[in-house]
């Protein structure tokens, strides 16, 4: 008897079970929201990897904000993804430094203040004044990393003292083992560095276009694919690749930390430097928030984020940012050179005019290059 | 005699009509209409102008691409076909009933794992430093390059459709009359003959029909392309990536894919009329 009223007030809920119930449910309802609301989503557009916990992760918690990343690959693709959206979709957009003037003149980003930011501690000059990131005296992008992008190869099948031209990858011993990053520009610059253009690799006349194109088609034997980041990756890992063309530290630094007999150098002909900087986008409403977060990027410890990022690491732009690299992982520090008087210390490089930042071309279009790229490939 | 309106019917015939039209139809329409847009600052703009279509079949990389897709994909529709007829003669003609249903049942279970990570666990044993070079180096032999070669994507466009040509070749000869087949048999005909003879005219729609599925799936893939050729040479499902990656070309992608959609077309119904063309065994 006793056990069948037990069951019966399991099954059966009272009058007073609801509304005892009921009440609680409605009293902490606004509580409950009031929790949700509390954490703000910030909607982020960048490369690979930029919106994971590694980088974004010790913000989030300090500030109750959730990033929401939408990852891109190539410059022509965020601003598509951008065309593409209503305005303010994205709070944040992380972009290549030589596509900034162009999000600037469709009117997709937001006026920066420059008091905001450490330019007084930059490690170089350029950084203060980086092509397309001002307009005027307006800033509309503050720069947040870089890396540079020269022959990155295979230890084991090519010498350093090898690596310090692009002829590297004309060796017979790497034919079929030369890999390309599936992106016309940083090839196609690589190509014309090798050629001698110098300082002027993206401003080049037909002429020197044509030469350009020989010089691409003559390393066509020696190619063994075309690959995207997950394929370069393998293909170095594996050895399937022995170099590759149109990389950097950026990736070859990943495996190197995991042990792999890869190493990227800056030819004497020429490296070429990626730059990435952040913006607000146009109509976004947490641009306070955003503001804040590229404050704490440019910080040391933001800095020193960026160097380890998982996904793949880029140089820091702030004096306070590489001492703080140097305190808290001096192996990584040394690896990547960011140390004063090392060898390929990427500073020294700059101020030797061996590192032409990223471009996009300025006598012919970029469907000339890319007309070009597909013939390449199919070749 | 003029046939009656039926609503029931006509009811229940509606929603796949629908359907299609919302979802094959519709699309298909505005795929077309985005090859006369144009791009402007990376956004597509509405216009009526044939510049993509004059600008991809003028390019020699386009043909390129188109011959070689072709190419590769009847590679691979070759060898699947060839390939599984030794497997799928053996379950329809040797193995008992149960176990013809429990191999279909295997060949089935590929299916319930995504392909791209069936297709990137070859990497494991295609690579130089992979499983099947390390047993070849036990016999002296070796390494080969497969991995970034057509012999690399050939293999994963039969990861993707060996399974399903075994499955329909063994369905339509397991259907075929045994009677014939003894017949053939007992009138002095020699095993091979009899294959070549009974069994492959009696199996012509199901084996065009194996064939086909084979083609417009390698013809359509760009994971095994990609992954396993290394892009080289690029087919069109690639080059239609690398047409809307840079500069954000969706309306001459979409001419690449309206050539692709016609070219299967035109194949697929050659395929069906030959598959279903009268005469039979000689």
């Amino acid at each position: 008897m006793k056990s069948k009223h037990l069951k019966s007030r399991l099954v059966t809920p009272t009058r007073r079970d609801v509304l005892r119930i009921g009440g609680g449910v409605a009293l902490s309802a606004p509580f409950v929201g009031r929790a949700w609301a509390a954490t703000t989503e910030i909607n982020m557009l960048a490369w690979y990897g930029h919106g994971e916990p590694d980088m974004v992760g010790a913000f989030e918690e300090a500030n109750n904000v959730k990033f929401v990343p939408k990852y891109y690959a190539g410059g022509d693709n965020m601003l598509a993804l951008i065309a593409q959206s209503p305005p303010g979709t994205y709070d944040i957009i992380l972009s290549d430094g030589e596509f900034v003037q162009q999000l600037n003149a469709a009117g997709y980003i937001e006026e920066l203040n420059a008091d905001d930011y450490p330019f007084d501690d930059m490690l170089h000059e350029d950084f203060t004044k980086f092509p397309g990131h001002w307009d005027g005296d307006t800033l509309y992008s503050m720069i947040l990393r870089g890396g540079h992008l020269g022959v990155s190869y295979n230890t084991t099948a090519i010498s350093a003292e090898e690596a310090t031209s692009y002829d590297a990858f004309w060796k017979p011993e790497v034919k079929g083992k030369v890999g390309h990053f599936d992106w016309h520009l940083p090839s196609l610059g690589m190509m014309s560095l090798k050629n001698g253009n110098g300082a002027n690799l993206w401003n080049i006349d037909a002429a020197q276009w044509q030469a350009v194109q020989d010089t691409t088609m003559s390393l066509r034997s020696q190619v063994g694919g075309f690959f995207d980041y997950g394929g370069t990756f393998n293909g170095l890992k594996n050895g399937e690749m022995l170099a590759m063309c149109g990389i950097g530290d950026w990736i070859t630094g990943v495996l190197e930390r995991d042990g792999a007999p890869v190493a990227s150098a800056i030819p004497k002909e020429g490296g070429i430097q990626f730059t990435e900087s952040y913006c607000i986008g146009k109509g976004s409403g947490k641009a306070d928030l955003v503001n804040k977060f590229i404050q704490y990027m440019l910080s040391p410890e933001g800095q020193v984020k960026s160097a380890q990022m998982a996904a793949y690491p880029g140089f820091c732009v702030t004096k306070a940012g590489r001492a703080m690299l140097q305190e808290v992982d001096a192996a990584e520090a040394k690896r990547s050179h960011q140390i004063d008087g090392m060898a390929n210390e990427p500073i020294a490089l700059i101020n030797e005019g061996r590192i032409h930042y990223r471009n996009i071309p300025q006598q012919q279009s970029l469907e000339d290059w890319n007309d070009f790229w597909s013939e390449y490939k199919n070749a | 005699m003029k046939r009656k309106f039926d609503l029931y019917a006509m009811t229940w015939r509606l929603p796949i009509i629908f359907w299609q039209f919302l979802f094959f139809v519709g699309p298909l329409l505005f795929m077309v209409a985005i090859s006369f847009f144009v791009v402007k600052n990376y956004r597509m703009m509405e216009a009526f102008e044939f510049v993509n279509w004059q600008k991809m079949f003028s390019k020699g990389y386009f043909w390129d691409s188109y011959w070689y897709t072709i190419f590769i994909a009847g590679v691979s529709t070759t060898v699947a076909m060839i390939l599984a007829f030794p497997a799928s003669f053996t379950l329809a003609f040797r193995a008992s009933d149960n176990l013809r249903r429990w191999a279909i049942f295997l060949l089935i279970i590929p299916f319930f794992t995504s392909y791209l990570v069936r297709t990137f666990s070859w990497y494991v044993i295609l690579a130089e430093s992979g499983v099947l070079n390390a047993m070849l180096a036990y016999l002296g032999l070796g390494p080969f390059k497969m991995l970034n070669t057509h012999f690399g994507t050939v293999v994963g466009y039969l990861t993707l459709t060996l399974p399903l040509v075994v499955i329909l070749q063994t369905v339509t000869m397991a259907s075929v009359d045994k009677t014939l087949i003894e017949a053939a048999r007992n009138l002095g005909c020699k095993p091979l003959a009899t294959i070549w003879r009974v069994v492959l005219p009696l199996s012509k729609t199901g084996f065009i029909v194996a064939a086909l599925f084979c083609f417009i799936l390698s013809f359509g893939d760009f994971v095994a392309p990609f992954y396993l050729g290394g892009s080289q040479e690029p087919t069109l499902p690639i080059l239609i990536l690398d047409t809307t990656k840079s500069g954000q070309q969706w309306p001459r992608a979409a001419v690449v894919a309206i050539v692709m959609m016609a070219t299967l077309f035109t194949i697929a119904f050659a395929a069906i009329a030959l598959a279903y063309r009268k005469g039979g065994a000689k």
